[in-house]
């Protein structure tokens, strides 16, 4: 048979495309579950460790399962509605009883999506833990915002500042070691840094409504106003502060 | 025949060190040993199971559209790979990222397929196309754990060197960073093509 002939050569390749698509979609047909399971349990273990849960993850004998029970036992998967935008919001009860607030976040870095899980203590504004990871970010560089040693600059600092919000800034250069609401960027990887700060500067400021709802609820108005009226510089009671007076 | 077509790739037609062939991924996937591993038997699936099928189907090519033709089925292999790694090795897949896709553009394979399979039997070219992939995952394998040793002190992810050796924990021994850096991986993969050649001395271009 004369293989060069047009016709050939358009039924041949027709025929390759289709066999070679039905092969894929059988593949991701039956592969999807899995898939889609190990994204979730991959999700549950994030939002575990920006409270410092399932640490013990890598050398539990059944992973899966290991998560999901942490996941169950200590995490609330709860939303706020804000305007007509849903936030998702996790609500997680220590041991000890003290409760966390979880932030999911969303951005863009350099190559492709970065996320993250911002845990809040319940003062709104000191951060007790975070999780980041990326889709494509250079290794080595924008890639290692999803490192421990990364993630951990986030624990303890303050996103509020003198009553004003301020989110938190990732200092190319080397942050300020008195400031409460700056980190280290990653040498080499200043886009992905950047991104890092502009993510959580915008997907915090969605949570200022609810974080001053929820303020208010826990101290009575006068109390607020009082502190709103004094000098305070730091801590919850700036938040609380800043939170009274109407955001910009 | 066929033992001669599996050992050749394995020292003296090797892939990496003497065709110079998928270089790139070589250095990217090197830093530890278990992305390195994962890569290599992705690689080698790839390599047997594409030059294999091309075999089969080699002399209904259309010529015009060989190349065209090529690609779609190891593009296929390689989003299979992909899919599977996704399900049963999460974590693994998540770390070679990227790099899983872009085995389409390793150059063993289309090389092979070019240079043996469109010329030989399926069987033959099978053990081609595997042989190949060996001999890339035995530099990759080896570059990987001197990489992981010393850049990390660790190997497939245990601990090796003690950690009280550490100076941070008051001993005298520190990591060597540039071990994790790509720029190390090529001056390992050159270290190796000096040995191997210092080995079999044929290998050396005549003047």
């Amino acid at each position: 048979m004369d293989t060069n002939k047009n016709l050939y050569t358009v039924i041949y390749s027709t025929i390759l495309v289709v066999v070679v698509a039905v092969v894929l979609a059988l593949a991701s047909y039956l592969l999807k579950d899995k898939q889609e399971r190990n994204i979730e349990i991959e999700t549950k273990q994030m939002v575990l460790k920006s409270v410092h849960l399932g640490t013990e993850a890598a050398t539990a004998a059944d992973k899966a399962k290991y998560i999901e029970d942490l996941y169950s036992k200590y995490i609330k998967d709860t939303s706020i509605q804000e305007g007509d935008i849903t936030l998702q919001l996790y609500i997680c009860t220590l041991d000890s009883k003290e409760k966390l607030y979880i932030l999911p976040v969303h951005g863009t870095g350099l190559w492709g999506p970065i996320w993250g899980y911002i845990a809040m203590k319940n003062d709104f504004n000191t951060i007790f833990g975070a999780t980041l990871d990326h889709k494509g970010e250079t290794p080595g560089l924008g890639a290692e915002i999803n490192t421990p040693e990364f993630c951990k600059q986030f624990e303890g600092k303050q996103i509020f500042e003198n009553g004003k919000f301020v989110s938190i800034l990732v200092v190319k250069g080397g942050a300020d070691p008195k400031a409460v609401n700056q980190i280290d960027a990653i040498s080499g990887g200043t886009i992905t840094s950047k991104a890092v700060e502009a993510m959580l500067q915008s997907n915090l400021t969605e949570y200022l409504s609810f974080f001053k709802a929820n303020l208010n609820k826990a101290v009575p108005v006068d109390e607020v106003s009082a502190v709103s009226d004094s000098t305070v510089t730091a801590g919850a009671d700036s938040t609380k502060a800043a939170l009274t007076t109407p955001i910009k | 025949m066929n033992k001669k077509i599996f050992t050749e790739p394995l020292f003296n037609g090797n892939p990496i060190t003497v065709l110079v062939l998928g270089i790139c991924s070589a250095l990217a996937v090197t830093t530890k040993l278990e992305p390195a591993i994962v890569m290599a038997i992705s690689v080698t699936v790839v390599t047997g199971f594409s030059s294999f099928i091309i075999s089969l189907i080699r002399n209904t090519i259309p010529n015009r559209i060989r190349i065209i033709v090529q690609l779609v089925v190891v593009a296929m292999l390689v989003i299979l790979v992909d899919q599977i790694l996704k399900a049963y090795s999460y974590e693994v897949s998540k770390q070679l990222s990227v790099f899983v896709g872009l085995i389409i553009t390793n150059c063993i394979i289309m090389g092979r397929i070019e240079a043996f399979a469109l010329g030989n039997k399926p069987f033959p070219s099978l053990i081609d196309g595997l042989a190949n992939g060996f001999g890339y995952g035995i530099i990759l394998v080896v570059v990987a754990f001197v990489r992981e040793f010393l850049g990390s002190g660790t190997l497939y992810g245990i601990q090796i060197i003690p950690l009280n050796w550490y100076l941070k924990n008051g001993g005298f021994y520190e990591n060597n960073g540039l071990m994790i850096l790509p720029p190390m991986a090529l001056i390992l993969i050159g270290l190796i093509i000096w040995v191997q050649r210092s080995i079999s001395k044929d290998l050396i271009e005549k003047q």
